[in-house]
């Protein structure tokens, strides 16, 4: 199959991630990929980690909701998508999306595409640790605007 | 009966992950109702509007009809990736 979604505890290896997504593929010329990090700073509090909670009989259901919806859309390639949960400390990798297409215009759209619903749509939830403390990372209007702008196309 | 789980800042604030009725509300609306009674002061997040609601792993809105051995999650808005 030319998608794998991987739901872990462990990091991940974005130079294997991105040869998985060349490996013997000889008809895609365009590989866009996207890591997010654990940063120092949000909503005005110092960071030092977070941990990630998930609801596991619905992630990757989900997560191979917003795959499907990403293919319907354009033509892709390969999709490759990894989330971690659990404890991660700064500079940690927390999400990878890797997307192979024909063109760069659909790889880029596509990539873009997936990390916005995912953010918006998977059972997902950040307990961010701060200097002043621990707290539950509010869900951002910004990412419902991004997410938003993709328009519906059921 | 149904099981109902609760993830995130819900499953804190309410002190548990998850519960089971015997009694099967008929929608969602209803189980959020008895619920905000059940949980009373420390029910402010389950309000509708707050909290998410999956039926079966699928987003579900307050008129979702639910049946004995259905799986309903409640949870905040999610903040992954």
């Amino acid at each position: 199959m030319q998608d794998h979604i991987g739901v872990q505890t462990e990091d991940f290896s974005l130079a294997e991630q991105y040869a998985l997504l060349c490996q013997q593929n000889r008809q895609d010329g365009a590989v866009v990929t996207f890591v997010g990090l654990v940063r120092d700073m949000n909503q005005g509090n110092q960071v030092t980690g977070l941990t990630l909670e998930h609801y596991p009989a619905m992630t990757n259901k989900v997560l191979a909701d917003i795959v499907v919806q990403a293919r319907a859309r354009w033509p892709l390639g390969r999709v490759r998508l990894v989330h971690r949960v659990g404890p991660l400390d700064l500079g940690d990798q927390i999400v990878f999306v890797g997307v192979s297409a024909g063109h760069r215009g659909d790889a880029f759209a596509a990539c873009e595409f997936i990390m916005d619903f995912l953010k918006t749509q998977a059972p997902f939830w950040k307990k961010e640790r701060s200097t002043q403390g621990e707290y539950w990372v509010e869900a951002r209007q910004q990412d419902q605007h991004k997410a938003g702008r993709w328009g519906d196309k059921s | 009966m149904i099981n109902v789980l609760f993830f995130g800042q819900l499953r804190e604030q309410l002190g548990q992950e998850q519960l089971t009725l015997n009694e099967v509300p008929p929608t969602v609306a209803a189980l959020r109702e008895y619920l905000a009674r059940e949980f009373a002061d420390k029910a402010s997040q389950l309000v509708a509007g707050k909290a998410l609601v999956a039926v079966n792993q699928t987003m579900s809105d307050e008129q979702a009809p639910l049946a004995a051995g259905d799986e309903v999650a409640l949870f905040p808005p999610v903040t992954g990736g």
